[in-house]
Parts: C-alpha cells; structure tokens; sequence
C-alpha cells in the first residue's frame, strides 16, 4: 500500500467510503499501485480498534500495530497464493462501546471483507466475535484476555495470545519460583485494587491462590478509579508493612501508587502486579524512572532474542508512539491471519477458518511455540514475567525467554 | 489498626488536597456570587488549564510554579473573552440559558480536548516530584506544601482585591445590586467578564500547584468539579474565606473517610456533608441571606 493510500485509509472516511460505495475504494488501491499484479484483486479485511472513548490510547495503539502488519505485508507483495493480492485493510472504530463494535461487524458483513482482526478490549471482543459467527466471518483476537471469549462456542473465533486464566496462574507460579529462589522472604502481602470487573476479579483470584503458595494476604484495599490521592492508601500499606505491594489498576492509578509509594518511603521487597495497568508500559519507565525500578509484571510480551520484535520496536518508536503489547499483539495477529489466508489461497471465509483452525504458524515473535487452536484458543501462547531494570523492561522469566535475571528482594 | 500514626499525616494531606479544592471552588464562587450563574465549564476550563501547565513545561521548559505568571493571565483571558463574547452573549440575560450555555462548553471543551490531545494522561516530572517534606509525624510531599501555602496565598491575594480594591468595590456592588450599579457608571458588561476572568485565573494557579502531584487528561475536570460545587455550598455561596475553610473541611473530610472507610466508601463523607448543610444550613457556614 503507498504512503498516499495509507494515510487516507487511517480516517474513518475510508471505512465509510470503503461501505458505502463498495468496489471504489478497491478500484482506487489498485490505481495507485501500479506494480501490483493485474489480476489479483486485493483481499479485504477489517481491523476494529476502540480508537476513541474510554480505552482509545490502546485502541489506537493497536490500530497502529495493525497498519504496521499490514504495511509490511502489501510492501513484501501481498498474499502470493492470490497473486500477490494486497491487503485491503478497512478500519473501524468501536467507540470503546460494545454495541458500536457490533454495528460495525455489520458493516464489515456489507461490505463484504474475508476477515476481522481486533477488538482490544474483552467487552467489545465478547460482542464483536458473535456478531462475525453470525455471518461466519473469520475473526483474530488481538487482546481480550476474559477466557469468555473463546469458550463462547464460535467456530470462527481465534486468539493468539493467552487469557486471564493463564495470566493468574503463570503469575502465582513465577512468583512462587522467584521467592523461593531467594529463600523465601516474602511471606505477607497487601492487594491494592480498583473497585471494577478488572481489579475485583484479579483481587479475589490472588487472594485464594496466594495462600497455596505460603503468602498471607494481610489486607485488600480497594479504591475507585480515578481515584485523585493515594495517600491513605499508602499509609495503610506503610502500617501493615507487607513483604509484596500487588496493585490490580489502570495505568494512571497504577503510576499514582508507585509514585507515592515512592515518596511515603515505603520500600517492599517487591511490587508485583498481574497484567499490571503501568508496569509494562514503557512510557511509565520513561516518565517515571524511579518509581518504576524493579517493579515486576506478569503480562503479553514479545520474544527479546527475535531480532524481527526489536525491528518493529525500533520502527514503532520512530513515529514516535510507544511500543506497547497492544502494538506487536495486533501485529502478530495480522500475520496469523495473512499466514492463514496464504494457505487457504482464498478470500472465502469458511476456508479462511479452516486455514485458521489448521494453523502452526511459527513465523512470529512472541515467546510462543507453533501456534496449535484448539476451540480457538492458541495452546502454545504463553504469559511472561517482567521486571523494570536499567530504565527497560526485561523478561525474567521464562528462563529460555529471559533476557535478565529476577532481582528480589528490590534493592532498598 | 487505624493508629495516631496514620491518623496525623491523613488529617496533614487531607488539608494540602483541601487547599487546593478551595482554589477551583474559589473561582467558583466568585462567579456564582457575582453573575448568580453555576459555572458548569468549570471543570473543563481547569482540564484547559492544566494542559497549559502541561505543554509550557514539554515544550517549553518552564517549571510548573514559573508558568504561574503566565497561567494566570493566560486564563484571565480567556475567561474574560468567554464571558464578554459567548456566555454574556448566548445567555441574553437569562440565568437559564446562561447554565445551558455553561454545560454546553463544557461538552464542547472536553471532546475537543479529547479529539487533538486524545484520552492519554499527561504527567511531568520535576526534581521535587519524589521530594518530600520530614515533619516527624508525616512526611508530606513537597510539592503539596508548595500547593497548600501557594492556594493560601492566592486566596489572601484574592481577599484583598475584593475588598480593598476600586476593582473590588465594583464587584461587589455589582454582585448585591446590578441595577444600582449600573446607575452609578459601572460598566456591567466588563465587569461581568472581569469577574469571570478572575474566577478562572483562580483556576490557572490551582493548574500550576496540581500538575506537579497529579495528571493531565479531558476528564479530569469532572473529578474536581462535584467536590468544588460541594464546598461552595458548604462554605456559602460567594464567600472566599467560605470557600477556602469549606475546602480544608472537605479536604479533610475525604481523607479521614478514606482512611477509615476505604477509598471506594470514603467519599461518602463528602456528600453526607453537602446533604447536611442544604437541609440544616442552607446559605453555608459563611453565607449570607440571599
């Protein structure tokens, strides 16, 4: 796709245009690539992101991702079963609202694409994939982590990377690995949650497993999101004095805890969180370096030794955006989906799922194995373990992924 | 569980959070006392404000606390132009359409802000953003001292215009009798849009004293907004040393709450007071019978 195309088609206009009078969009594609094999007719295919509302900074972050995918791909001559057929991406926006995600699947359906990739957020991957069964459009996951999703039934659903359960669990076992490593010093803890489904949920999980693993939890604070000063909070965490800080939040309350943390003097022996709203984030580490040290995260991220995620890295960072999961989540997810339709050597969507259904896609950078669905969950994705160090983040564990080692007790 | 050790730095932060408060409802009240109009942009203009404060320091460099000189008048501006070109204006002199028009900017405000500066959070860091203040029995970030006397002495400032000032005197008069005011040369039409000007200058130094400890972001007005009105109502409306004791008491009030009743239940606090004061209190602790 040239710069010209792409550009145009970052608006909603495109989309609009894309429904509303079918094939000119297409048509257009086709006349300002004059490179691209006559006979291929590009492959059509939705990519949905809430890029305004509530969660719009991961929407657009994984918009951005997406693009990316499909940039590379059109650039490397398209889908070559097809011709060399382009990528037509038309690109919607669900508003952060599920009922909108919904309409626009209806759209996609009109306008006839092969494939949806996207959806960000669990509530609106939850009423996007349904609506794609109904018209039996293939549909890739690219965040969503409620297990809800691919337990729904849905023939056409895929998700390549891992679910809430797999976080929990991978999560409670890595910390327990990493205390006992260090000879067990932590033994309390202190849940600092939002009052949500996210931080609820994620709150309750912890505390029944924590105690499998010899922690006691000594007390569970919650708080409304915004919540303007955690003052209080941190007072309470300083009376209890924990041996762990386990914040359940959104990036900014996440960032307001640390931050004041920080400032209060308190000093755990760790901060660990489960898909941690800020600390995988490296806008957190750049912002806020030293409230940031060595705080360790359980959450998606992308193999450090595969040179193609440092490539994407480096290019997502000159324009200028950070390199968030939901940007290499979304571009993976586009090249699952175009590994699929390159082996379909269709734009049919039934033969596209099948492609899907069938697929041991290795080709990524994540710190998966071969991509392996079953009832359209991708059994190889795996969840890692992160730490802040050197203002980066690093992978500790796995081992064989790890490109640093835990450091527990945090330095005082 | 709850101890004096916890019990006195809740009570020292909930007054520098309290300062702070008084500032936004400051602004607040002077409009209120003046035009008899909720300014319900008054939250969206500190969102404004704050995202002033924000780019001097990205862009520029400037220290939060040095771009106080420019924030104030900056916001003075375009208060006075708001008031004199599109609230004055729109509303033709009815209270009514003058709240409309209020809530309408708002709305207009905050999606525009959202649109060109999208929903991410903005925050800064200075070399005092970790430094805190070693009282003995709490230790107190700096720049929340910073903010608690800044607001103490904006709101001084502030007292002393009104009172003293031919500024002031105008004001007032304009505020108790707008007809007798008019009739001795006042020009109410200016006057109207200083008082709305001054109200969010409050807000360009409540601005600068916040971002240091707090974020940037379209809907952050709504957070400060609910417990401004709330400390008008407690303190009187139109009373600046109302709005300033209402503030600490507020203040003071969330944090305990927080404190003893978690932060999601802690609120309450705040509300129960706001209910209290219409039914028991009407005019507030520092009002006057209208």
């Amino acid at each position: 796709m040239s710069q010209e195309k792409r550009g145009q088609s970052l608006s909603r206009r495109h989309f609009i245009a894309g429904t509303a009078a079918g094939g000119l969009a297409v048509a257009s594609g086709t006349i300002v690539m004059p490179h691209v094999a006559r006979a291929a007719s590009p492959v059509k295919v939705g990519i949905i992101h809430p890029v305004t509302g509530g969660v719009s900074y991961s929407g657009n972050q994984g918009r951005a991702g997406a693009m990316m995918a499909v940039d590379d791909i059109n650039a490397a001559g398209g889908i070559k079963s097809l011709g060399g057929a382009k990528i037509d991406a038309l690109l919607a926006d669900a508003q952060s609202k599920a009922d909108v995600g919904a309409a626009q699947i209806e759209k996609y359906n009109d306008a006839g694409v092969s494939a949806v990739v996207g959806g960000y957020a669990s509530f609106i991957c939850l009423a996007t994939t349904q609506a794609a069964a109904k018209h039996g459009i293939p549909y890739v996951v690219d965040v969503g982590t409620d297990d809800r999703i691919v337990k729904a039934g849905l023939k056409n659903t895929f998700r390549f990377s891992p679910g809430y359960g797999v976080f929990v669990d991978t999560a409670i076992k890595s910390l327990d690995q990493i205390n006992t490593a260090a000879g067990k010093p932590a033994k309390t803890a202190v849940i600092v949650h939002e009052d949500s489904a996210f931080g609820t949920g994620t709150a309750k999980l912890l505390q029944k497993q924590l105690g499998g693993i010899g922690i006691n939890v000594l007390e569970v604070m919650k708080h409304p999101t915004p919540n303007l000063d955690f003052n209080n909070i941190v007072l309470r965490i300083k009376a209890v004095n924990p041996d762990l800080v386990i914040p359940a939040d959104y990036y900014n309350e996440y960032v307001l805890v640390a931050r004041t943390m920080l400032q209060q003097k308190v000093r755990p022996k760790a901060i660990y969180s489960v898909l941690g709203g800020a600390a995988s984030q490296y806008k957190f580490v750049k912002e806020f370096p030293q409230a940031a040290a060595y705080i360790m995260d359980c959450n998606h991220w992308y193999n450090p030794h595969k040179e193609a995620a440092q490539a994407l890295r480096k290019k997502i960072e000159a324009k200028g955006l950070f390199y968030t999961y939901e940007v290499f989540l979304n571009y993976e997810a586009v090249m699952l989906l175009a590994d699929a339709i390159e082996r379909a050597a269709s734009t049919d969507r039934a033969k596209i799922i099948d492609a899907l259904a069938a697929s041991e896609w290795a080709g990524h950078f994540m710190p998966y194995g071969p991509t392996k669905f079953v009832d359209g969950q991708n059994t190889g994705a795996r969840a890692v373990n992160l730490q802040v160090q050197d203002n980066d983040i690093k992978v500790i564990l796995p081992p064989e992924f790890a490109n640093a080692k835990p450091i527990f007790p945090m330095p005082a | 569980m709850v101890e004096a050790a916890i019990v006195v730095p809740a009570i020292l932060n909930g007054l520098t959070t309290g300062a702070v408060y008084a500032l936004v409802a400051l602004g607040l009240t002077l409009i209120y006392g003046v035009l008899h109009i909720i300014n319900f942009a008054h939250g969206a203009l500190l969102m404004v404000a704050l995202y002033g404060v924000y780019f001097l320091n990205a862009t520029v460099g400037i220290d939060p606390y040095l771009a106080l000189p420019v924030m104030i008048p900056g916001m003075f501006a375009l208060g006075y132009l708001l008031q004199r070109y599109v609230i004055g204006r729109a509303g033709r002199g009815k209270d009514e359409n003058v709240m409309l028009v209020t809530l309408g900017l708002a709305i207009v405000i905050e999606n525009l802000a959202l649109y060109l500066w999208s929903s991410d959070t903005r925050t800064i860091e200075t070399p005092y953003s970790f430094s805190t203040v070693d009282l003995g029995v709490a230790l107190i970030a700096v720049p929340k001292v910073i903010a608690f006397f800044g607001a103490l002495v904006v709101t001084i400032l502030l007292w002393a215009l009104m009172r003293w000032t031919d500024l002031g005197k105008a004001i007032r008069a304009l505020a108790k009798e707008r007809r007798g005011a008019q009739l001795v040369g006042i020009n109410v039409d200016h006057l109207y849009a200083m008082s709305f000007g001054i109200g969010i200058a409050c807000l360009g130094a409540a601005a600068c004293l916040l971002l240091p400890s707090y974020y940037a972001s379209p809907h952050i007005g709504s957070a400060f907004v609910l417990i401004a009105f709330t400390i008008v109502v407690l303190g009187g409306m139109g009373s600046t040393v109302g709005a300033l004791v209402g503030g600490l008491i507020i203040g003071v009030t969330e944090s305990l709450g927080g404190l003893f009743m978690g932060e999601s239940l802690g609120k309450i606090g705040v509300f129960i007071i706001f209910i209290a004061v219409l039914l028991f209190r009407p005019t507030g602790l520092f009002g006057q019978k209208a």
